[in-house]
């Protein structure tokens, strides 16, 4: 059976609509899903001829998600162009604390704002039962814990940066200010307390996954290699380390690969049909070599994790779900591991008197090049930058995390479509199912935002050879229409 | 012993000195008329007209009138407002201006004016230019998309570095800033990173190399106050005169 590939313009999609295209077999079954992302068009192109120290600055435009990961990884690429290898100590501190609370915030943002209805009150529960509201109305302790998480890791970022969103922190070589005994201090009083609720919800996402143990383990799985950042000794680590690669076994396929290498490491694919790239491990090649990065790979992937408490919240993961875990809907109790990670490490920080230094800067001999890698919340974040003699970017490359797992969210959508399609007809439960499974890898897209059951997505049912069949677009507002 | 001169902005009295004009009176009196292309120190240059006042009923730029005794000035109307506000929109329309990540946000007196006069948005269709920008100099980077041709850089450059820097050329929307040199790149002009000229730029056109980014927000020059009550100000400027 041939496919023929249909060029979908992405741009007749209806604005900020996530946009799925299902193509279905003569025998009806599901061969292929798309999703039509136009997010991150063009910014390569934008940046090019400005002067490279505004980068970490300008980047933070470029996701309203997560502009601090941007800003960090940025810096990153930016202090190598400096020629600073390495940061002063409180430097790093600063910008390790920073990451820290960033993740914080954007995993609890995922996990209580976006996820929870869906995983407290089950993905076929009504779509009104399925918010924000619903679950402040029913479980308020843990809508209010939810707030307060993410409050704390704002508040952090904020008295680092001046800013909850789009602050100033992080320039080329180190950063621009210390924080002050005063700023710390309600944060040394509150940490405790942060650790304690990440660590509660680690155990509602157990509950949770157990209470529905068969559809979680089995809702659109698929199996895949894993790619992120470890430390020296196999750590998670978030903010530097070198990547490690291991295949849907667990089988490490590249350990302490440097990051200034990836571009031997990973290649790009292009697809007719699709905005965004393929990204895929040279390795393996463009067909078997996709991967997922994210929560869930860096749980996989690392040896340990050098806090105590989520330390034993991941082998605890590891005996339920098995090593390497696969199920995308685990991505939701990888996250919350991650968060109490987090809030220990930002306990350690906040113990060090070195935030408190002005030694925040370092120079170097000016390099052309400069390359950037990081554990954004949503995975493994690249920026690549090259810089002509007047110091103006030449070249830019971006690989997001959402693009590392473009195919990883297509198949899993694909397998969505495989278990609850039924017939030729779209159902709003698929509909929903489909968000479910988009929003298991938190992508960061624009659609992605809306809370649960409101995420304007339009789904496409098409044959193999571009024929409609069928076509169901939800709103912003929450309503269907076909 | 002679009378002091006076004129009056809206109804309040302000002294001068023969030969100042009423924008130098009003600066030394401590009242604000918002500016761009003033410099006390520089010839006076007329050209951004966010100066305006009105003077029986018409309208001058404050920057270029003789202060001339019992002038009724009007300035803070709200037609004279709205009229300044619509020429800051037309500054950022003719430019390429994304205050969140540039490095003068917060420094800005093009920004702080925009705030200042209200502006939230503009309607004016962006001409979006995409001019090359110019890092030929060790020390100073040239963002061309950001100038708003008030030439107080050319003029700090002949005036008090006297050097010939600096040039506006073309004309309309095609106006630019170029540097005074055969191959036309800073680098080949008598600039140094210590003159005047490279000072004195009240928005994000002619950078310095080294330091961008390093005030931290809430301590930059219109973080705590507006520029009617700031001044215009950078935060490295050389003379504190506002
Ligand atoms: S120069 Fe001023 S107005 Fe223009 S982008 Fe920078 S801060 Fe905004
Ligand atoms: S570079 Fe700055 S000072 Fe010179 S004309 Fe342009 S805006 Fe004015
Ligand atoms: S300040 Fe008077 S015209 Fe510019």
């Amino acid at each position: 059976m041939s496919e023929t590939r249909v060029v979908i313009d992405p741009v007749s999609r209806v604005e900020g609509h996530g946009k799925v295209t299902l193509l279905v077999n003569d025998a009806g079954i599901v061969t292929q899903a798309r999703l039509h992302i136009v997010e991150f068009r063009g910014f390569e192109k934008f940046i090019q001829g400005r002067p490279y120290w505004e980068l970490p600055m300008v980047v933070q435009r470029l996701c309203g998600i997560c502009p601090v990961s941007h800003h960090l990884v940025a810096a990153k690429a930016i202090d190598q162009i400096v020629g600073v290898t390495a940061l002063s100590a409180p430097a790093l501190k600063l910008r390790r604390l920073m990451h820290f609370a960033q993740v914080l915030q954007s995993h609890a943002l995922h996990f209580f704002h976006l996820a929870s209805p869906d995983l407290l009150f089950g993905f076929q529960s009504p779509v009104e039962q399925r918010n924000i509201v619903a679950v402040i109305k029913q479980q308020p302790q843990i809508a209010i814990k939810g707030v307060k998480i993410r409050k704390f890791g704002q508040q952090i970022l904020e008295a680092i940066s001046g800013k909850r969103i789009h602050g100033m922190a992080a320039i080329p070589g180190g950063m621009n200010a210390p924080l002050t005994p005063e700023k710390i201090q309600p944060f040394k009083q509150d940490v405790q307390q942060i650790i304690d609720w990440c660590e509660e919800t680690v155990k509602l996402s157990r509950q949770l996954t157990d209470q529905n143990r068969d559809f979680h383990l089995q809702f659109g799985l698929i199996e895949s290699p894993f790619m992120g950042l470890v430390g020296k000794n196999g750590e998670l680590e978030l903010y530097d380390g070198n990547l490690r690669v291991i295949d849907a076994r667990g089988n490490i396929l590249q350990d302490q690969f440097p990051c200034d290498q990836y571009p031997q490491l990973i290649q790009e694919q292009v697809k007719s049909w699709s905005y965004m790239k393929f990204p895929f491990l040279t390795q393996l090649g463009s067909e078997q070599g996709w991967y997922r990065v994210g929560p869930l790979a860096r749980i996989n992937l690392c040896d340990f994790i050098p806090t105590p408490r989520a330390e034993q919240a991941r082998q605890q993961f590891r005996q339920y779900a098995g090593a390497p875990a696969h199920s995308p809907l685990l991505f939701h109790w990888a996250r919350m591991i991650e968060a109490l990670h987090c809030a220990e490490a930002i306990a350690d920080l906040l113990a060090d008197p070195d935030l408190l230094s002005t030694d925040l800067q370092r120079s170097g001999i000016k390099q052309k090049e400069g390359i950037g890698v990081i554990e954004a919340p949503r995975g493994t974040l690249f920026h690549h930058y090259q810089i002509d003699a007047e110091d103006r970017v030449t070249m830019a490359n971006l690989i997001v995390s959402t693009t590392s797992n473009n195919q990883a969210m297509n198949d899993t959508i694909r397998k969505v479509a495989q278990q609850h399609l039924d017939g030729q007809t779209l159902t709003p439960e698929l509909l929903n199912l489909v968000e479910v499974a988009i929003r298991a890898y938190d992508p960061c897209l624009s659609c992605a935002t809306h809370a649960v059951g409101k995420m304007p997505l339009q789904l496409l049912l098409q044959t193999e050879s571009g024929n409609s069949l069928d076509q169901l677009t939800r709103h912003t507002d929450g309503h269907i229409s076909r | 012993m002679t009378d002091t001169l006076q004129f009056f902005i809206d109804q309040q009295a302000v002294p001068f000195q023969p030969g100042q004009t009423l924008m130098q009176a009003a600066q030394a009196a401590g009242l604000y008329i918002p500016h761009l292309c003033f410099h006390d120190g520089l010839t006076p240059h007329g050209s951004c007209r966010v100066c305006i006042v009105e003077i029986n009923g018409s309208i001058r730029a404050a920057c270029t009138t003789p202060a001339t005794a019992n002038l009724q000035v009007h300035s803070e109307t709200s037609a004279l407002r709205t009229q300044r506000r619509q020429l800051i929109e037309l500054l950022f329309a003719e430019g390429n201006h994304l205050c969140p990540s540039c490095e003068v946000s917060g420094n800005c007196q093009l920004q702080a004016l925009a705030y200042d006069l209200g502006m939230t948005h503009y309607e004016f269709v962006p001409l979006d230019p995409h001019r090359q920008n110019d890092g030929s100099h060790p020390d100073l980077f040239i963002e061309q998309d950001r100038c708003i041709f008030c030439e107080l850089c050319t003029r700090s450059a002949q005036q008090q570095d006297h050097k010939n820097v600096f040039g506006i050329g073309g004309r309309g929307a095609d106006t630019y800033l170029f540097a005074q040199a055969d191959s036309s790149r800073l680098a080949d002009t008598a600039i140094t990173a210590q003159d005047h000229a490279a000072h004195i730029c009240p928005v994000g056109c002619i950078l310095p190399k080294q330091g961008s980014y390093q005030i931290p927000i809430g301590q930059r020059v219109y973080d705590e106050q507006p520029i009617h009550l700031r001044g215009n100000h950078r935060p490295d400027e050389q003379d504190a005169t506002p």
